[in-house]
């Protein structure tokens, strides 16, 4: 298991230097210059867009620029934001959690019923069921995010009032962030009511993230188990005079979730890079609507840093999946 | 009494181009002790019948009988929780393909002892203990280390070991066993039978084994039935059937045999409908 580990790890460092290229080398292709952008419309003259241009060291060959970038990575400093000011990691930490919080609820979210209704479709497979729920997942694969968010906020948080519209907490609560997920730190603000308001804050966005990721993993566990219960070994556990739901739920499930969580990995990757859209639409201050931001504005820094370190917990999120494999199907584990 | 009667079995498959028969109207009979053989080619309904008995076709199969009897018990009037409570204890069997048939993901000792605990509800400790004894029981070497290794660790005889030590654990009454040794290399093919008729004679269970393989059908069975296309062509004492084939069919199958062959070609057993041979 160490090694497989190792091995894993020692892939992250070429990885690691490709993406330093292509985050270096994408904000760079776009149009647009950042000087420019920050002087706004009254221009700059020449000598002060020369200054600023030798200040943020645009002025040196591009080649200069990407392994004084690279060094500088190294020595974990990912720059300091054109627009903020401030360093890049301290940016991206202090909006990270909000992202992490909602990924998280829309991934368990999309697993607590993504994965029975595959089951269930799988067993039951031709019952109404099984085409009522992948017809379900079909139209919520395919439905546009932005019109499904304010669908939801039209029906839920304007017209019923069960839900606020945007932000993570209510106006009234206000604490200092601990650990920056808004349903811990209101738990331990002890305030009234806070946590609740937290909770309610996440429920459309929860839903609108998780939707597609929902209707992946319900169709991915489906095909999953439908393949695995065609298995000799599941009519081994049956001949066994196992029930139903120990040959289901324990034989077949184990050699299904493979490719389950790797759709799971996959699916968590995405939503950890920044959902742009759900973020956007629910005014949720997280790394998708930054990077939006910083984007618009040319801020090279904020993009650059913002990609590797997006990209970094995508590689982190992979080994994860890649060592849950192992301990799914002990097959896996001793082959590597 | 019989062990196990079967009067009358008919099993459909509903198929995009209609009802397919796999099993006509045959009927079986073991008796306490007895090793009963069915043989017959690819497609004949052996597999079939045995699935069939204990609940384990798919859906799109139509299971008809007069009466399944398991010691006096009416399996056909039995829901399907009673039925599993004879199925993995009573009734065992084992599958064609042991690398197959075991879950990848589980230790054998897992599988064995998941019987154990659902059948017997033995505890933990009494069940390490007897699967040990099981495992030393079909011989496989260093039992105490074996049971925690995972199916691709060991070979196709070894898992086939661990299947038979599966299905031996209740100390069922009826072992079937389907092709037992076909996967297997004719090396551990000649052990694996061995070792099935030990047990069959030591725990005096009564048998199916399901073959197309003619030598194993002298060495291990008593009584025969040999099957063609979901029919019964053939049931005899194992001497007789050999001694003299009645049905036209066991007859080709019986010539077919490679030890039968006469120059350099082998003969083949000719197309047939149920009444006799095929018109050339």
């Amino acid at each position: 298991m160490f090694r497989f580990l190792l091995s894993r790890l020692a892939l992250i460092v070429p990885t690691f230097f490709g993406i330093t290229v292509i985050a270096f080398l994408f904000p760079r292709l776009l149009k647009g210059d950042p000087v420019l952008l920050l002087s706004g419309e009254r221009g700059v003259s020449p000598e002060r867009y020369a200054m600023l241009n030798e200040q943020f060291g645009f002025d040196r060959p591009l080649i200069v620029q990407y392994f004084d970038y690279v060094w500088h990575l190294l020595g974990g400093d990912f720059g300091t934001s054109i627009a903020t000011k401030s360093p890049v990691l301290h940016d991206f930490f202090a909006l990270f959690p909000a992202t992490v919080e909602l990924s998280l609820f829309a991934v368990t979210f999309a697993v607590i019923i993504g994965i029975p209704a595959g089951i269930i479709a799988a067993v039951k497979r031709g019952s109404l069921f099984d085409q009522g729920a992948m017809g379900i997942a079909l139209a919520g694969y395919s439905m546009p995010i932005f019109w499904w968010g304010l669908l939801l906020i039209v029906i839920f948080s304007t017209t019923l009032g069960w839900t606020p519209i945007d932000g993570r907490i209510g106006l009234r609560y206000f604490f200092d962030s601990v650990t920056g997920f808004m349903t811990i730190d209101a738990l331990i603000s002890g305030q009234r009511g806070a946590f609740s308001s937290a909770v309610s804050h996440l429920i459309l966005p929860t839903i609108v993230l998780g939707t597609i990721p929902l209707a992946v993993i319900a169709r991915q566990t489906r095909s999953a188990m439908l393949e695995v219960l065609s298995e000799d070994y599941i009519r081994t556990a049956r001949a066994k005079g196992l029930p139903p739901r120990r040959v289901i739920g324990v034989h077949a499930l184990r050699n299904a979730l493979i490719p389950v969580v790797t759709t799971i990995g996959l699916q968590t990757g995405l939503l950890l890079a920044g959902a742009i859209l759900t973020e956007h639409i629910f005014s949720w201050p997280g790394i998708g609507k930054w990077m939006l931001d910083s984007l618009s504005q040319r801020d090279y820094p904020a993009v650059q840093g913002g990609l590797i370190l997006i990209a970094l917990v995508v590689m982190v999120v992979n080994i994860i999946v890649d060592v849950l494999y192992g301990l799914i199907n002990p097959a896996i584990r001793y082959r590597s | 009494m019989a062990l196990l009667e079967v009067d009358n079995l008919t099993v459909t498959f509903r198929t995009a181009s209609g009802p397919f028969v796999a099993l006509d109207g045959i009927s079986y009979r073991v008796d306490q002790r007895e090793v009963l053989a069915i043989v017959g080619e690819s497609g004949s309904g052996k597999s079939v019948a045995m699935l069939a008995i204990m609940g384990l076709l798919p859906p799109s199969a139509t299971v008809k009988a007069d009466r399944i009897v398991f010691e006096g018990r009416d399996m056909l009037a039995m829901t399907p929780r009673q039925r599993r409570q004879i199925i993995g204890k009573d009734i065992a069997m084992i599958f064609q393909e042991p690398m197959a048939s075991l879950n990848p993901c589980f230790t054998v000792g897992y599988q064995i002892g998941e019987v154990l605990k659902y059948h017997l509800g033995m505890r933990r400790g009494a069940r390490r203990k007897r699967i040990v004894e099981l495992l030393e029981e079909v011989r496989i070497a260093d039992p105490i280390h074996r049971m925690k290794s995972f199916p691709h660790q060991m070979s196709g005889g070894q898992c086939q070991r661990v299947m038979i030590a599966m299905a031996i654990s209740c100390r069922p009454k009826l072992l079937i066993a389907d092709e037992p040794t076909t996967a297997l290399d004719v090396t551990i093919q000649k052990q694996i039978l061995e070792l099935l008729m030990q047990l069959q004679a030591e725990e005096g269970m009564g048998m199916i084994i399901i073959t197309h393989d003619m030598g194993v059908v002298a060495e291990t069975a008593d009584r025969v039935i040999v099957q063609y296309k979901g029919r019964r062509m053939e049931e005899a004492n194992v001497l007789d059937l050999f001694a003299n084939p009645k049905s036209p069919y066991t007859k080709g199958l019986l010539a077919a045999l490679p030890e039968n062959a006469t120059g350099d070609r082998l003969p083949v057993v000719a197309d047939f409908t149920p009444d006799g041979p095929a018109a050339p």
